[in-house]
């Protein structure tokens, strides 16, 4: 019988204290692979190098602000943008691909939100190497609409199958959003396409097509104000349009009673603009395109609208607030395995008294000294490796378990497999720990007097 | 097997320093794969006798050789690998471990001895001892003289030349008695193990062909007697 299986016979004597000892164990180290490999695919996510698109074109404002609407569809959008601006970048040489995004109005069911756009949106990756994939036919009309996973699966709708004529492409209104939130708009849209799970903020997005979001009644402005407002951001003149340089404002003030009915270019507002640069033939895929830096620069010497790539402003909060989170949960799971070595300790010390006379009797037997004190050490890290084993296990299986209802409710993607390096550095951890809860133990193991304990 | 010694003195210490002589033994000796029986007083200093002969205390002064080892001279670790190799111990209470079963506790004793845990060593022990069909049962599942037979086969587990028995038939019932006597015996004649057996029953030491009076070798309990009580 070698010393781990001597220590294993002696753990099994004490099966339910050993049990919640390195079960105490156990829970802590789930905890920190947990937090671990969650902070992990949080990390990964945010520090990507592109997300289909290298940067978001909005008005001035807070970054980060236009990165969480835009890409998580968290936050209020900031100010809009006009039409026009997105039509110079789409007609900018240096530009690959712009792609509006035009946001504001929820689903009635579900309350998900709802993106105008285009259907060269659902070319771009949505993460690296990662293309939509889309049941149905898509964008075909202004009142069409191609909904997310969850939008789907939670609201129950559906494309047509043209299998089935009965079952008919799901319909709905939107809610408008804003002031106004609990108005309801008239034009009904037609699910005509449902993407196959992401696992991103596109999963609980309902996307329809620009056109019909500039068709709804109540998008469009007095002519009047949306002048106003433009030539307040073209200060230099409106491109292409030097009649409406000219133009009063006031002159085009609707006359009482009267609707206003479509809209021209200019009168449109985009909220976002999705901007991929142009780049050389043999330039590396996952690399930023050349021109990207200049680019930016540019927009940031001006005073009308921002680009921001929209990593990085999801990594300085990474960095500035979520990586000190990971870093004070880390501690913390880090302080609830000592305290769990502390029970180990605790646990083991007690049993000693009662145990005098076993160790008595395996010295009595030939057992050395460094044996019986073998023995005890070999316990203590049996009961934290163990423990700690079995936690590395719970906390995969906890992230298994949590993976798709954090991906439904955050838009995360989380592989349930993910294996964080820093996982590594937990059982040799608990080696440390074990060995340092082990020692007095062992101490007192090693220093029995056999004759007094086998008189006892 | 030859057991020798010489002079050996040991005592204790009272609560105030004061010393407590125990052991004053000018000389003993046990022969090659002799059977002897210990008797004395309880308070004797038999138990302290079988401590420093298995070297678990070493004696203040004086000499205990066993096949020419002088065991008290030997570093501790030197000790423990001598006992576990070549003297085998039969408790009064026992003392199996609870948490193993009859074979582990076999196989335990033969752990300690440096050499490899010899599984069919321990079943065939075990079947000497007529517990062949107990071998995976705990201590709790054994009856009391089941326990000391499984003691027994411990004891001879690494092949000892010097057994030695601390009362081994005071905590079984008198059926158990006799056969754990004779299994002893016959056990060490059978591997040529020397025997220094210690009881305080005069019908069990009669079996005994050599009978030492603890009185008479022990000058303390000279003393103690002759003061008129044990020590």
């Amino acid at each position: 019988m070698n010393l781990l299986s001597i220590a294993y016979k002696s753990i099994k004597q004490r099966a339910l204290s050993s049990s919640l000892t390195s079960l105490s164990v156990a829970l802590g180290v789930m905890l920190m692979v947990t937090v671990l490999v969650i902070h992990g695919i949080i990390d990964r996510m945010f520090s990507q190098q592109t997300i289909g698109y290298e940067l978001i074109v909005g008005r001035k404002g807070s970054g980060l602000q236009l990165v969480l609407n835009t890409v998580y569809r968290l936050k209020q959008p900031i100010e809009n943008l006009p039409y026009l601006y997105y039509l110079e970048l789409k007609n900018d040489p240096r530009v690959e691909d712009a792609v509006p995004f035009a946001l504001g109005d929820f689903t009635k069911e579900g309350g998900f939100p709802i993106i105008g756009t285009v259907s060269d949106y659902f070319v771009l990756d949505y993460a690296p190497d990662h293309k939509f994939k889309i049941r149905g036919s898509g964008f075909r009309d202004s009142f069409d609409a191609i909904i997310g996973s969850e939008v789907a699966r939670e609201n129950g709708w559906r494309v047509d199958d043209p299998n089935t004529p009965e079952n008919e492409a799901s319909t709905f209104k939107l809610v408008h959003g804003g002031a106004e939130s609990d108005h309801e708009h008239d034009e009904v849209f037609t699910v005509r396409g449902v993407m196959q799970k992401t696992g991103t903020p596109n999963d609980k997005t309902v996307f329809i097509h620009l056109n019909g979001f500039y068709a709804i009644a109540g998008h469009d402005r007095p002519p009047n104000e949306t002048l106003t407002k433009l030539k307040a951001f073209y200060t230099e003149g409106i491109p292409g349009r030097p009649d409406l340089d000219q133009t009063d404002p006031e002159t085009l003030k609707p006359k009482p009673g009267e609707h206003i009915h479509g809209m021209e270019d200019w009168q449109k507002e985009v909220t976002a603009v999705l901007v991929n640069c142009k780049r050389p033939p043999d330039w590396p895929a996952d690399a930023a395109s050349p021109q990207l830096g200049d680019f930016e620069a540019e927009f940031k010497r001006g005073f009308k609208a921002q680009a921001v790539n929209p990593i990085v402003p999801m990594r300085e909060l990474m960095q500035d607030i979520v990586g000190n989170i990971r870093k004070v949960l880390v501690v913390m799971t880090g302080l609830i395995i000592i305290v769990s070595g502390v029970s180990i300790f605790v646990s083991i010390y007690n049993s000693m008294s009662d145990r005098r006379r076993e160790i008595a009797v395996m010295r009595a037997l030939g057992a050395q000294r460094r044996t019986v004190f073998s023995i005890i050490l070999a316990e203590s890290l049996l009961l934290c490796v163990g423990g700690g084993v079995v936690g590395v296990l719970m906390g995969h299986g906890l992230v298994f378990a949590v993976a798709p209802y954090v991906a439904a409710q955050s838009g995360l993607l989380i592989d349930p497999f993910a294996f964080e390096p820093m996982e590594l550095s937990v059982l040799p951890g608990l080696i440390v720990l074990a060995s340092l809860v082990g020692i007095v133990p062992g101490l007192t193991a090693y220093r029995t007097d056999v004759a007094k304990a086998l008189a006892e | 097997m030859s057991l020798l010694l010489e002079r050996v003195e040991k005592s204790y210490r009272e609560p105030d320093g004061t010393p407590l002589p125990i052991l004053d033994i000018e000389n003993f000796q046990l022969g090659d794969a002799e059977q002897v029986a210990l008797v004395g007083e309880s308070g004797g200093g038999k138990t302290t006798l079988l401590n420093v002969i298995s070297g678990i205390s070493t004696p203040d002064s004086g000499r205990v050789v066993i096949d020419g080892v002088e065991i008290n001279a030997l570093p501790e670790v030197a000790r423990d690998r001598f006992r576990a190799e070549r003297i085998g111990f039969v408790f009064q209470t026992f003392n199996l471990l609870a948490a193993f079963s009859a074979l582990e506790n076999v196989l335990l004793g033969m752990s300690f001895g440096g050499g490899k845990a010899d599984r069919v060593r321990a079943l065939e022990l075990l079947d000497r001892v007529g517990l062949s069909k107990r071998a995976s049962h705990r201590p709790g599942q054994l009856s009391v003289g089941e326990q000391q037979r499984v003691a027994v086969a411990r004891a001879l587990a690494n092949r000892p030349s010097l057994l030695l028995a601390d009362e081994p038939t005071a905590s079984v019932d008198i059926a158990n008695q006799e056969n754990i006597l004779t299994l002893i015996r016959e056990a060490c004649l059978a591997d040529n193990v020397s025997l220094l057996l210690v009881t305080h029953s005069p019908d069990i030491a009669s079996r005994f062909g050599r009978v030492a009076r603890l009185d008479e070798i022990n000058r303390v309990a000279q003393t103690t007697a002759a003061a008129g009580g044990p020590a």
